[in-house]
């Protein structure tokens, strides 16, 4: 099986590329990489990739996609077509299914299912404790041995910091990232969102930015107690941003990531008590978002995350207060991020390096960059092309997105997987 | 005249002349009794009620009657996500009900907005969680220019649960816009994060707080709030936040006083001071149901017949 894209701009931060080049695949591995134009004799296929970007597939670290258990939501199937459809290639699953994947049995369930329906590569993360409930250790061992690549809560906080000090130190065996969703639950109390003059007015109780400061400073403070690494999801303030630029410095093993729609929302878009508009962490004010934005300027944000978070209409369309928390993502994050390039926040370059080599680091995953014998995962995409977000367009089985009805620029035309097409562009 | 706003969620649907209108209204209501008999002769007007309430909606379902319109009540209970009916199920049953206004009470704040997406019907919000509560602050806005024969310049303290007061909120948004100087005062606690923005002035102490004011309003503590830490005990509430003789001390000697109901006397209030003269606590319910009749006739006409008076 021999592939040749040609005429395509190149761009591979890992390696350093930013160049018209054509690719060679074969057999699903890049075979070769040239300035010169390649051969299109004897190829099964050759994809045309003029005026377009061509670059390592995108990496989500941070999905949901609900099965087992909530199948009306999202289903390995829904969520990997809508990953592809989005430029995704490799996307890792948080464990809140039900049953929780806090066992090697379901992450050979997940693993099996993404084998049989996925069109993407399906990285399952396990749960830090049994059942979510931050109670006792999960087999962290043999949940990497069945093809976990992280241990994660997410959704629900560690409050026990000696659990989580326990956890760090026994995933350090097995070099397992832990990743933290930072909120104290006992200060986030029933707040629903942002708490400041947004919630004032609306009269919904608040989710103060401290909740997240408090839970980011606690897990640096551990993970410089115990040498292991926390990565902290989506996260939404100037504190956290302070903390972990600070400890970064200080050479502690901390990585990060921030979603789109924190950095593109912010909580007086409540306004009309729409439900997607409600996420964990919530949207936050400005200030916030700018500090996001420099963050991600001066490297101290690693990678980006979707955090798409499914949910049907009977867990959204209800009172604002009840509502389930978290919006889908996959289907916008690229011509979202690609804004940031317009507003001068990133490069090219510097953006794909964040949907690629650096999650793919953190990770621990042999992808990220078109190295010769690497898997060919690309992603081809228009910068410039014009799009409308529209929510019956979606492949997500859920419709829960906040960006409706948005004007962007930029449109995957081809999506390949282990060199593959696994979606195309009609 | 009519409403630019279809619905009643928020103060802010209403404009000045909006709410001078409904005013005017209702004061003609309540001073001429055959006035507005058959203004809504075969009309329907649905209340649904999320949260038990007794005065509010009786206030409604009188104000329907008076105008000739019929009302049905219909009641809710728990939350959606309970009962496994979304809000558009209800809402959809409800609208095939055909009623002409909808009057709702929710325990969410923002409920009523979830409706006013999905129905076509006119809805007028009797309160949302936290949230607002107009229909109350026009009535107490009515009450206030009735004792004080104006408005301008009033200075209006709120005290008590500000953090969880729907009515606090209307008051606070209407009292501005109608040019008054809304104050609060209550525990650092109970008062919600960055309302200085909304240009209002915080006391913590009632003694200083209550000197030169013309209304003070007091609000209900629920009791709930105590097991959240939002004030130590009823005890030391009353010490602090209830008014008292010893607090009346401190004010103006024709500063008038009010309250939304339910009351608790001995706890926000004194006994005696709820029935004092200075008390207009009966006079909100009377205006209640003036305000209220004012509200439905302008919806429920679709501002489409004028009204000569």
């Amino acid at each position: 099986m021999k592939c040749v894209i040609k005429n395509g701009f190149v761009i591979d931060p890992a390696q350093n590329i930013k160049a018209k080049k054509d690719i060679l695949i074969v057999d699903g591995k890049i075979q070769k990489m040239s300035s010169e134009k390649l051969s299109t004799k004897n190829c099964d296929q050759v994809i045309d990739a003029k005026d377009r970007i061509v670059c390592p597939g995108l990496i989500d670290m941070h999905t949901h996609l609900r099965e087992p258990g909530f199948e009306h939501k999202e289903t390995i199937a829904t969520g990997s077509k809508a990953a592809a459809a989005g430029g995704f290639t490799s996307i890792a699953c948080m464990a809140n299914t039900d049953p929780v994947n806090d066992n090697a049995y379901i992450t050979q369930f997940i693993k099996l299912k993404a084998e049989q329906e996925a069109v993407v590569n399906v990285y399952p993360i396990g749960a830090l404790s049994k059942g979510l409930q931050g109670e006792n250790l999960s087999e962290i061992g043999s949940l990497k041995e069945a093809g976990c690549i992280a241990i994660s809560d997410d959704g629900n906080p560690v409050m026990n910091s000696y659990l989580m000090r326990k956890a760090l130190d026994y995933c350090r065996h097995f070099n397992l990232p832990i990743i933290s969703h930072c909120e104290d639950t006992h200060l986030v109390g029933r707040g629903v969102m942002n708490e400041g003059l947004h919630s004032t007015a609306l009269g919904l109780r608040g989710n103060p930015t401290t909740s997240e400061e408090i839970m980011v400073a606690r897990d640096i403070a551990l993970s410089e107690l115990t040498k292991s690494h926390v990565h902290f999801a989506h996260i939404s303030t100037e504190a956290a941003v302070r903390l972990i630029r600070d400890a970064k410095k200080r050479k502690v093993r901390v990585s990060c990531e921030v979603t789109p729609h924190h950095l593109f929302l912010t909580d007086d878009q409540v306004s009309t008590y729409d439900t997607n508009f409600k996420m964990a962490p919530p949207l936050r004010g400005k200030e916030e978002q700018n500090a996001l934005k420099k963050a991600l300027k001066e490297g101290v944000i690693d990678t980006f995350a979707t955090d798409h978070a499914p949910h049907s209409v009977l867990e959204k369309q209800i009172e604002f207060e009840n509502a389930a928390y978290g919006v889908i993502g996959l289907e916008t994050a690229l011509p979202l991020t690609l804004k940031l390039v317009d507003e001068k926040v990133l490069s090219l370059e510097k953006l794909i390096e964040k949907w690629t080599v650096n999650p793919a680091r953190i990770l621990g995953l042999k992808k990220g960059t078109l190295k010769k014998g690497w898997d060919a995962d690309i992603t081809i995409f228009d910068p410039k092309k014009s799009i409308q977000i529209h929510r019956d367009k979606l492949f997500s089985k859920s419709k829960n997105t906040p960006f409706h009805g948005w004007k962007l620029k930029g449109q995957v035309i081809y999506t390949l997987v282990g060199g593959k097409i696994v979606f195309q562009q009609s | 005249m009519g409403f630019k706003s279809k619905h009643i969620l928020s103060i802010q649907d209403l404009s000045r002349n909006d709410i001078s209108e409904i005013l005017k209204l209702a004061k003609k209501f309540k001073t001429s009794q055959n006035f507005g008999k058959n203004l809504l002769n075969g009309k329907t007007v649905v209340t649904l009620f999320f949260e038990p309430s007794t005065r509010t909606r009786s206030s409604f379902e009188m104000a329907a009657k008076r105008l000739g319109a019929s009302s049905i009540n219909l009641s809710g209970s728990g939350s959606s996500m309970v009962k496994g009916e979304t809000l558009l199920d209800t809402a959809q049953n409800i609208e095939a009900m055909n009623p002409d206004i909808l009057i709702i009470r929710h325990f969410s704040s923002g409920a009523p907005y979830v409706f006013s997406k999905m129905l076509k019907t006119p809805i007028i919000n009797a309160g949302d969680g936290f949230h607002e509560h107009p229909s109350q602050a026009l009535l107490d806005l009515m009450t206030i220019e009735e004792a004080k024969g104006k408005t301008t310049g009033l200075k209006v303290l709120i005290v008590g649960d500000i953090a969880h007061s729907r009515v606090a909120r209307s008051n606070i948004l209407l009292l501005k816009k109608m040019g008054a100087r809304p104050f609060v005062c209550g525990p650092p606690t109970l008062i919600p994060p960055d309302l200085k923005k909304w240009d209002i002035d915080i006391s913590y102490d009632l003694q200083s707080a209550i000197q030169d004011k013309d209304v003070v309003m007091m609000l209900r503590i629920q009791e709930e709030r105590q097991m959240q830490n939002q004030f130590s005990t009823k005890r030391e509430y009353v010490k602090y936040y209830g008014l008292t003789h010893e607090t009346l001390k401190y004010a103006k000697k024709d500063m008038v006083i009010m309250h939304p109901g339910p009351l608790n006397r001995g706890t926000e209030i004194s006994p005696e001071i709820a029935d004092s003269p200075h008390s207009l606590i009966l006079s909100q319910v009377v205006n209640g149901v003036a305000v209220r009749m004012a509200l439905l006739y302008l919806l429920g006409l679709g501002g489409k017949v004028e009204v000569r008076h």
